[in-house]
Parts: structure tokens; sequence; C-alpha cells
């Protein structure tokens, strides 16, 4: 692999973003508009194996994670898989990545669904070499290390469709699947919604059981078998490892469910909620998402009571979910909760005990790579971004000084919805949000319909339909580019552009599999 | 400047504001050190700002360190002007940023007054956007809300403030510290284009006239065509009973008001959500303001995740005669705005009475009559404020008049 990503040939995409043609040694596709790339051939597949190499009596524990690996034929250079339903709670990621320094391993490429604080140790792999690189989100101290340029090989950031995309289509080959499960039986069934670490879906891990050659489950919570939900299936798992815990419940399940108590984000909420109500969106049957950020559960909340008030009901709610959804699905509100991950202990206990609180993979809710994907059937979303530019351009991944800030995670994928709608502040401590040209396009301006911010909102003028719809309502509605000279007005002039070094430290992947944009080594 | 002196806030937590440490020094010239949290978009603008500041203070020998937080220019300037001032004896210049677009606003008497939402006068993170929650007043606190060692920091920042920040359709309001303070506050905020001040635990006329005559000092000083208006904070008993003297104290004061907290300290009495041991007390402010001709005021509701509460309490000082309510958070003002909001009741009369006194005026008729009743003109006055009130908040369209043929 090479690790100069200074001496990758780079090629303007169709939004006119420099992207790298090679990428940790693939070659790439630059994007080619929203719907403009058809992959061909065919998908990947794991070899074929027999049941007969595997025990009669459905046991396929092993003592330790080190003999899993060593049974799988671990090697310097493989790729390891991990999931990241424990979010900042994980502790099996870091336990993987130790046992492979045991080992003496080298080079390996770590391909987590997401990458948290708690992973800041991952560091200290890629300085001694056991880790060559990450594909995957990157923030906090792995972010800094990647766009310090101290990583080997180039980072990689998927939406979770786009994650899916990935693996099913062959572009990223898994070799080794590690997969912490808060309840498993001796065959490798597996879930989330049971034992003391319980999260409620395990399916951002679906794809690495289907497609890696090899399959670990990690559990401390055995149950005979069958291990109901199979949410994990054991036909697709190697061996079981059982350890004292997979991952810290308080960290798991907490700190992205607090309702924002700033007034100006719930002015903001109160907006966004507003608009969906006069826009005609709210109406019965009609389906929404709201992320676990506090604005967007705020957004929930309001939306709520104007339900209620207009005597509409939902007919399914998209999660992440929380407990304010769950309280829906129970009040009546929505007929469904589909649901991606649940964010607190009410959202795993509802998906535990209701039927109606469905758990859904990535495949069903956001594949692009797919028949179709429900994210694209959901009437409205509420998204956030860190910055957006004249042209409704948004940017999820960089801070404004272009270093990494947070994954993609299925907003991009969520952007097909019916009304794709960014609520952000205007100004966040001097940080003006519209800009001429976003850091780092995330998320293609043609797919994005409004942007609420607390001094108004900005509606694309794609969507005539929209404009047309909330004409002659009292909803602030203002041209973007006014909002935007008020806010320069406020912070003291146009910003600086943010310079930009020559190298490349990580490719922004589409859902298509092809490169959006490029993250670029910041200099301090 | 004699001493080592800082100014602002600090830390990672902070938000919108800096720090500033000034170290006098002779020879060596001026050094500067400055951290931002914004160094990638307005990192240059920030120093110049520093630099500009400092240039216009004449600081020449100093080692200055700014830690900025995303603070505004306008916030960095106060900071660093209080810092100096702090270093000791300055040499009595000051530098005040240029105007925004909100600083020639202007305000009336008859305006309605129902929201004034309180902004702790030391605290620039609430500025920006206060105005967006819809109040009919924004009131910079410069007394309860600000430490004592802070206050210098204050006044600064909340002179700066109402020449920068745009409050929109928001009355620019100032609640002044107590005695010879306040009048130095006067001094500072005044000629900023101040719309009104609110004079703080009040009880005697005399205490209103020593900060009208300030107050008009200042603003003929710098040019203001429209006199400060003043609304009285009433606190304690003794207040209470010298209320018309007050509420008559001079012709600036447009509205009067009560503070509960302190009165029912003063009283030796809890103060209860119901409000029976103050009931007194607020019909006393609503006499003698109607008396006098001024607006009445209720006071804050303290319980601010109490919607219900608020609103509760809103509607029984619109019931009591108040016209309206103190806001200590954002999210409390469309509830005080919306319950002291005319009823359609209050409105379908109001209106009968505004066509019959504009089809008076039409046919030149002295006098104004609704079917066999003749109207009187503070009736009149009323209803307009009504349907202004109305129209304002779309309870009424703006073409009622014709909609109704």
């Amino acid at each position: 692999m090479d690790g100069k990503s200074g001496s990758v040939e780079l090629q303007a995409n169709a939004l006119d973003r420099p992207v790298p043609m090679m990428v940790n040694g693939k070659p790439q596709v630059p994007y080619r508009g929203v719907h403009g790339y058809r992959a061909t051939g065919c998908k990947a597949a794991p070899p074929i194996p027999s049941a007969a190499d595997y025990p009669q009596d459905g046991d396929k524990r092993v003592r330790s994670l080190r003999e899993a690996l060593e049974a799988c034929g671990l090697e310097d250079g493989m790729t390891l898989s991990t999931h990241h339903h424990f979010r900042d709670g994980d502790l099996i990621a870091n336990l993987l990545l130790d046992v492979c320094a045991e080992m003496g391993k080298k080079d390996l490429m770590w391909f987590p669904s997401a990458s948290f604080p708690c992973h800041a140790p991952v560091i200290g792999h890629m300085e001694r070499g056991i880790v060559h690189h990450i594909e995957g989100s990157m923030n906090g101290p792995l972010g800094d290390y990647c766009t310090d340029g101290k990583m080997r090989g180039l980072g990689v950031l998927r939406s979770h469709g786009g994650r899916w995309q990935a693996i099913q289509d062959g572009e990223v080959h898994v070799d080794i699947a590690v997969i912490a499960a808060p309840c498993a039986d001796l065959f490798g069934n597996a879930n989330g919604v049971h034992g003391p670490a319980a999260c409620g879906s395990l399916y951002f891990a679906l794809a690495d059981s289907m497609y890696a050659d090899r399959v670990i489950v990690v559990t401390d919570h055995l149950v005979p078998f069958p291990a109901i939900p199979w949410q994990i299936q054991g036909n697709h798992v190697d061996f079981v490892v059982t350890v004292d815990k997979v991952g810290d419940p308080g960290k798991i399940v907490s700190g992205t469910t607090q309702i924002t108590k700033s007034p100006d984000r719930l002015l903001l909420a109160e907006l966004v909620a507003r608009f969906v109500r006069d826009a005609g969106i709210l109406r019965d049957g009609f389906s929404f998402q709201a992320g676990a950020g506090g604005t967007a559960l705020a957004f929930a909340i309001f939306l709520k009571e104007m339900m209620k008030q207009a005597g509409v009901k939902a007919r399914f709610i998209r999660g992440g979910s929380t407990k304010y959804l769950v309280e829906m699905l129970n009040e009546g509100l929505a007929d469904y909760i589909l649901d991606g991950q649940t964010f607190d202990l009410d959202g795993v206990v509802s998906m535990r005990d209701n039927p109606r609180h469905v758990a859904s993979s990535p495949f069903t809710s956001y594949n692009y790579h797919g028949k179709g994907f429900f994210g694209s059937l959901v009437d409205v979303v509420v998204l956030g971004a860190t910055e957006v530019d004249v042209h409704f351009n948004a940017n999820v991944v960089t801070h404004s000084d272009g270093r990494l800030l947070h994954g993609i995670g299925g907003w991009q994928n969520c952007l097909f919805a019916g009304c794709t709608i960014l609520a952000v502040p205007a100004v966040r401590d001097r940080i003006p949000v519209i800009v001429d040209e976003v850091t780092t396009l995330t998320g293609p301006g043609e797919l994005i319909d409004v942007i609420v911010t607390e001094r108004g909102i900005a509606i694309n003028p794609r969507r005539h339909d929209l404009r047309e719809a909330v004409r002659g309502t009292d909803l602030p509605v203002r041209d973007i580019r006014d909002i935007q000279k008020e806010v320069e007005q406020v912070c003291g002039g146009k910003p600086r552009s943010p310079r930009r070094s020559g190298q490349v430290v990580a490719a922004v992947k589409w859902v298509d599999g092809t490169v959006l944009d490029s993250v670029w080594k910041v200099e301090r | 400047m004699r001493r080592v002196a800082e100014a602002g806030q600090r830390g990672e937590k902070v938000r919108s504001d800096c720090w500033v440490r000034v170290e006098p020094r002779s020879g060596g010239g001026l050094d500067l050190h400055v951290t931002t949290k914004v160094e990638a978009m307005y990192g240059d603008a920030v120093r110049a700002t520093c630099r500009r500041t400092l240039d216009a203070l004449g600081v020449e020998g100093a080692v200055v360190t700014v830690e900025d937080q995303g603070a505004l220019d306008f916030v960095i300037v106060a900071r660093i002007e209080t810092a100096v001032n702090r270093a000791g004896p300055g040499n009595g210049r000051t530098f005040l940023p240029e105007p925004g677009p909100g600083f020639q606003a202007r305000t009336t008497r008859e305006r309605f007054r129902r929201s004034r939402l309180y902004l702790p006068g030391n605290e620039p993170r609430f500025f920006l956007n206060a105005a967006l929650h819809g109040p009919d007043g924004i009131i910079l606190d410069l007394e309860d809300a600000v430490a004592p060692q802070e206050k210098d920091a204050a006044r600064l920042l909340v002179r700066n403030t109402l020449r920068v920040v745009d409050f929109g359709p928001a009355e620019r309001m100032v609640r002044i510290n107590q005695g010879e303070r306040g009048l130095e506050d006067v001094d500072a905020v005044v000629p900023q284009n101040v719309h009104m001040i609110l004079i703080p635990k009040v009880e005697s006329a005399e205490q209103v006239q020593a900060v009208d005559a300030r107050a008009e000092n200042a603003r003929k000083e710098a040019g203001l065509p429209q006199p400060c208006l003043l609304m009285p904070i009433i606190e304690s008993p003794l207040g209470c009973f010298s209320a018309l003297a007050i509420a008559t104290a001079s012709p600036n004061i447009v509205a009067l008001t009560i503070g509960l907290e302190d009165y029912t300290a003063h009283l030796g009495a809890e103060r209860t959500a119901e409000g029976r041991e103050s009931v007194w007390a607020r019909q006393v402010i609503v006499n003698a303001a109607r008396a006098a001709g001024i607006t009445p005021i209720d006071t804050i509701f303290s319980d601010v995740s109490d919607v219900e509460g608020l609103r509760r309490s809103a509607l029984e000082a619109k019931s009591l005669g108040f016209e309206g309510k103190g806001c200590i958070h954002p999210r409390q003002v469309p509830v005080v705005n919306s319950a002291f909001a005319p009823t359609p009741e209050e409105i379908e009369k109001a209106r009968r009475i505004v066509l019959a006194f504009e089809e008076a005026g039409r046919r030149g008729l002295g006098v104004v009559s609704l079917g066999s009743k003749m109207i009187d003109p503070p009736i009149v006055k009323r209803a307009l404020r009504t349907v202004e009130l109305a129209e304002a908040l779309a309870l009424l369209p703006k073409d009622w008049r014709t909609k109704e043929g």
C-alpha cells in the first residue's frame, strides 16, 4: 500500500472537487452526480463453507479471542471489522487490536462502522505499525491523527449505506469480522436486545457477518440455543468467544438523548416543526426521521404537539430511537418505528418488547446498490451540518478549519427523503454556518431542500413546490444569501477561506462508491 | 498603567467571550499574544481588532495576552478596555466600536410592552440572538445579574453591545445600578441610544428625578433627539406607599413595575406561586400607574421550567390590569406575548370602535359614537392600541378594514 498520498493523482469530479484516483491501492471513480454512476458486475461473496467443518452440536466456542483469531488464520495486512453499536462504551475493538499486537501482526486495516473517543488507543497501534490505516469515521484524537497527515494509508469516510455498499460490492473485503454481542448462543446467533450491555440492534454488523471470510462473535452474555431474535445468524459465524464484559452500559446508551436547553436551539427546532406543518408534510400517514441531537429531539417534541393538534398519525418514524419516539409509538401517534440504532434504554426495551419497534439494517434502509432502499420513502428528515454553502451543499465531516469532526453516519443516505431539512444555527461562536463553498463536500445541494436557521429559512430554488406550499404563512423564508450576508456582517466580514494543503489524507465517498471529496492535511 | 490586570472569561467552556491579560512594562513596546478558536476563519481579523483597540487606547508598553473563544469584535474591544482600565490610572481614552445597523432604532412612548427580556450584562453569548425570540424589549442588566467585581466590565460591554448588536424591533433598555454607580451607568450608556432606563429599588420621586436629570444631560450632550424613557421598579413597602409620586416624578416615565423578590423579603413573607402576599402591592402599582397615565407592568416569573405556571401568572396579571411581564429566559417570551394578546371579544369591540372613530374623522365629526353611545377619547385610544397589537400578532389581518367591507 502506498503511504504517501501526496503523490496520488487527483482529478476533478462532477462538482469540481479534486479527488484521488487511487485510494489505498484501489482505483477510484470520481463522483459523477447524484445518480450518475452505475456499477456493473456481481456482488462479492465469501467462500463456500461446509457444515461438516463445524461442530455437529453447534458449539463454536473457543477459549479466547486470540485462539479464535489464530484459527481464522489472521495474517499481516488483513482487514478486521468491528461495529459501533456500543458507541463510546465499546471494549471489543481495543481488545481485538491489543490481541493483534500481542500476536505481532502488522499493517492491518481496521474497518469499524464508526469510531469513538474510546478508540484513541488505536493511535498507538498505528504508531507501532500494527494498524496501517482506518477506513471508517474518525473524530477527536483519531481525526486529528488523520488530518495531521500521520496515518500511513488514506482514511475513507462512508455513510452507513455506503459501508454496506462497499462490502457488498467487494470494494472492501473483510477478512475477519469481530462482532461484539450483548447476547449470543454457542452457535453464534446473536442480538443486541438482551444482556447487561444491551444496545438494541446489531445490524451495523450484518453485512460483515454475511460477507466476511471469517466471523467471530464475542459476548458477555451466553444463553442456551436459540438466542432470539437472531439479528446475527450463527450460520455465518465461525467462532464464539466469551469475555467478562463487551461494553460499558453507561456509555452505550447515554449522552445523546438530552433535549437541548439552549433557547436558540429550541427556537430552531420549533421553526423546523412549523415548517413541516405549514408545508403540508405533516398529514395522516406521513413519515419522518429525527436523529438524536438535542435540536432533533426538540423538533420531535414540537412535532408531536402539532400532530396531536392536527389529529394526525405517522405511518412510521425512522429512528435512531429515543424515549421520545418510543412515547409517540406507545401513544398511538405512529404505527411503527423503523430503527437503525437505539440511543437510550427506553429505545432498547421498546425494540425488545414491541413488535412495532423494528430493527432495520443498512441494507433495508440505506444501501444504494439495492433494488431501492426505504430511506427514500421517508417524507421528511431533519439533519444537522457543520457548514452549508449558498448552493445548498453541506459538510458534516470536518470543522471549518478542515479537521475531521465526525463521521457521515446515515446522513448521506437520509438526503434521499422527500424533504431534507438541515437545522443549523446561523452563527456558532463567530463561525458563520453559511459559506461560499463548504470545506468538505459531504452532501450535494441538489438533495438538500431546506436550511432552517434561527435567522430564517432558506428553501432550495429547485423546490418550487415547497416554496409554493409555505407562501402566505408567517414563516421567515429568506434567500440563503441574505442570511449569509447578515451573519457575515455580525461576525466581522467574510471569513477567510481555509488554507488547503496539497496532501490528501482521506476520501469522502458518495453512496454509490464514487469519490465525492477529499479531506486535506491540516497544517498547524 | 501600573499593575497586571485581567478581564473577561477564560477556559475551554467559555463561549463567545475572551480573556485578556495586560502586563504593563516600561520600554520594550507592545507585545501581543493572541490565540483564538476561530483562527482558521477570523484569526487575522481578531489580531487586527486587538491592535486597533490597544492603539486607540494609547497602550504602548505592555505584554498583552488574549485568549479568544469566538468573541465578536465589540466584545474583544470591551474586554481589552476593561483590562487596560484595571491596570490602573489610564489616560482617559476610550474606544467605541463602529455602530451597527440597529443603532439608530427609535421607540415611541405608546408602543406595547408585553414582554421585556432580561439579559445579564456581562454575558456576551446571550446578546446576539436575543431579539430573535420576539421580546418587545431587551434589558441589558447592570444590576443584580452582574457580580460586584464585574460592574466595570459589564458597563463597557453593555455600552458596546448597544452600539453594535441589532435588537430589531425590540426596545433597547438598560437596568442601571442603585445610587451613584447607577448615575455613572447612565453617563456610559445613554449616549448609545438607550430607549429606556430601568431604575431599581425606587422609594422616592427624587431618585427618579436624579436619574432623569442625568439622562437628559447625557442625551443632549450626545445630540440624541428623543428623551430617554424611564421605568422605575418599586421593590419595597416604602416604594409602594410612594408609588404615585414615583409614577409622576418625570414626564419621561412611561411604565411602572414591581420587583417581588425584594418586596416579599421586606415584608417578611415568602414569595408563593399564587402570590397572595403581593396582591396589594401589585394593585398599588396598577393604580398608581393608571393614575399617572403610564403603563403598569408586572414582575418576572422565576420558574423557567414551568410554562403553564407562567401562562397562569401572566393571565392573572392581565386580569389585574397589567399590560406586560418581565422574562428571565427567552422561552418565556412567546408565552407572555400571547397571554397579553387581546382576546377575540376585545379585538371585535376595538375593531368597531376604530371603524366608528375613522368614520367620524371622514365626516369631520368631533364626537365618536357607536350606535347610540358616545365613545370617550381614552377608549378610542385604547381601542387603537388593541387593534395595533392584534395586527402585530396576526390576530387581525392588516387589511381587516377592506375585508369587512
